[in-house]
């Protein structure tokens, strides 16, 4: 047994280690990958409030990034037209329901990014790092942004 | 009792010799066959075929009886494998969630399909979808190498050049304790591809997983490369891609904290 084994050795190893072999099993692999699709993500995951805050948190501060930098240029741009008193004669010849509806859009991501941007920085403080820490703020910060959404449409 | 006994070498000696060696024992003669009733459930799974990459990738429904199946999810995949289509591909091994091969989406939520129980509701199907953006081998087998390439980059053992002159490394009770909750992590990949920031930058970013190893041997205090490994972390996109999202801790099947640890590690940074 030994003996065969001894003998046999070497020009099975040679077999099992060609190089020849390995190579076209790796251009084989490669091939594949080339086909491979990728999994399907956020249109299959459950809806979270982690992750749909997080979103929330990005599109709102998108939103009201556009807002500042997009009056600031046209007011660069034409200030004529921007200036504080046309801007307040074009709001109060509005109907009231476009008023109010006006002050939500603006308020309410206006509230929930600051609120947010406050439990962003109790995590970077290290507080409130549980699961049940992000949902218990979580809820915190809608509720107060729906109170304080309606604070600013009434003032 | 007396009386069962007696009956039964009754019943035993009546039968003849070629009977009595199939059905000789008491428990068999005594069991009344319970009819379980019938429990349908639909389950839709994700599946892709790399002999037919032209394909595009489906979900097939299977339907199987709950009662006749074990109460788990990874019950119900051996199940169908077994007796329905055996060209259904999975990983699993140890099926008591300790080697985390069979991590996939189920009902929307990544985690071991071998500790999450079968939703026994009638009428609801369950989805079962291979872990979220990731390259697919087949059907429910995600290509794991660059989840590897990137745990092996943190380098996750222990570097220390004065090591004791004589036995091992000694650590306080405390010191020890700071390692509680991140070594436990298995690797199976739920955290980081639940995470949004590692659906769209896996490239660069580290992903939770990968992270809380990298702070499990910061946190050591046997490890003496703290400094090394944290200048690794300080740049814009291995670490600081994490938006503390929360979909990491909320995801883990082990019950662990990526994103606690995560965010030590970004203290420490800014600490330094």
């Amino acid at each position: 047994m030994l003996a065969t084994r001894a003998v046999l050795g070497p020009a099975l190893r040679k077999v099992a280690l060609s190089p020849r072999l390995a190579s076209a099993a790796t251009g084989i692999l490669n091939e594949q990958r080339l086909n491979r699709p990728s999994s399907p993500h956020f249109t299959i995951y459950q809806p979270q409030l982690t992750w749909l805050g997080s979103i929330a948190n990005r599109a709102t501060g998108g939103g009201l990034s556009v807002l500042l930098y997009g009056f600031s240029l046209a007011y660069l741009v034409a200030p004529g037209t921007f200036d504080s008193a046309h801007v307040v004669e074009f709001v109060s010849g509005l109907p009231d329901a476009a008023k109010y509806a006006g002050k939500v859009i603006l308020a309410a991501p206006f509230a929930f990014h600051s609120l947010n941007g406050l439990r962003h920085l109790s995590w970077d403080m290290g507080k409130f790092l549980t699961v049940k820490g992000a949902y218990g703020t979580g809820y915190a910060v809608l509720g107060a942004t729906a109170l304080s959404t309606v604070a600013l449409v009434m003032m | 009792m007396q009386t069962i006994a007696a009956s039964l070498i009754r019943t035993q000696s009546l039968r003849p010799a070629s009977a009595r060696t199939f059905v000789s024992s008491a428990s068999r003669w005594q069991a009344v066959p319970t009819q379980k009733p019938v429990l349908q459930k639909e389950f839709k799974i994700y599946r892709w075929n790399p002999d037919e990459p032209a394909k595009k990738p489906t979900l097939q429904s299977y339907t199987i009886d709950l009662n006749q199946t074990g109460p788990m999810i990874l019950d119900a995949l051996i199940k169908i494998k077994n007796e329905i289509d055996p060209t259904l591909t999975f990983r699993r091994s140890c099926r008591e969630g300790i080697c985390g091969s069979c991590a996939m989406n189920i009902g929307g939520q990544n985690t071991l399909a071998c500790l999450c129980r079968i939703d026994r509701k009638e009428g609801k199907d369950t989805k079962i979808y291979p872990l979220p953006h990731m390259y697919i081998v087949k059907d429910l087998v995600p290509d794991l190498t660059l989840f590897y390439k990137q745990y092996k980059s943190i380098q996750p053992y222990l570097q220390n050049d004065n090591p004791p002159a004589q036995g091992e490394f000694l650590q306080s009770q405390e010191d020890r304790k700071k390692l509680d909750g991140l070594y436990e992590c298995i690797l199976c990949a739920c955290c980081s591809t639940s995470c949004p920031s590692y659906w769209w930058n896996q490239d660069e970013y580290l992903g939770p997983a990968t992270l809380m190893q990298a702070y499990r041997w910061i946190a050591d205090s046997r490890d003496s490369y703290g400094a090394q490994r944290k200048e690794k972390l300080q740049n814009e996109f291995s670490l600081y891609r994490c938006h503390t999202i929360f979909n990491c801790s909320r995801t883990c099947p082990k019950g662990l904290n990526p994103a606690a640890a995560i965010a030590k590690i970004k203290l420490e940074l800014a600490a330094d």
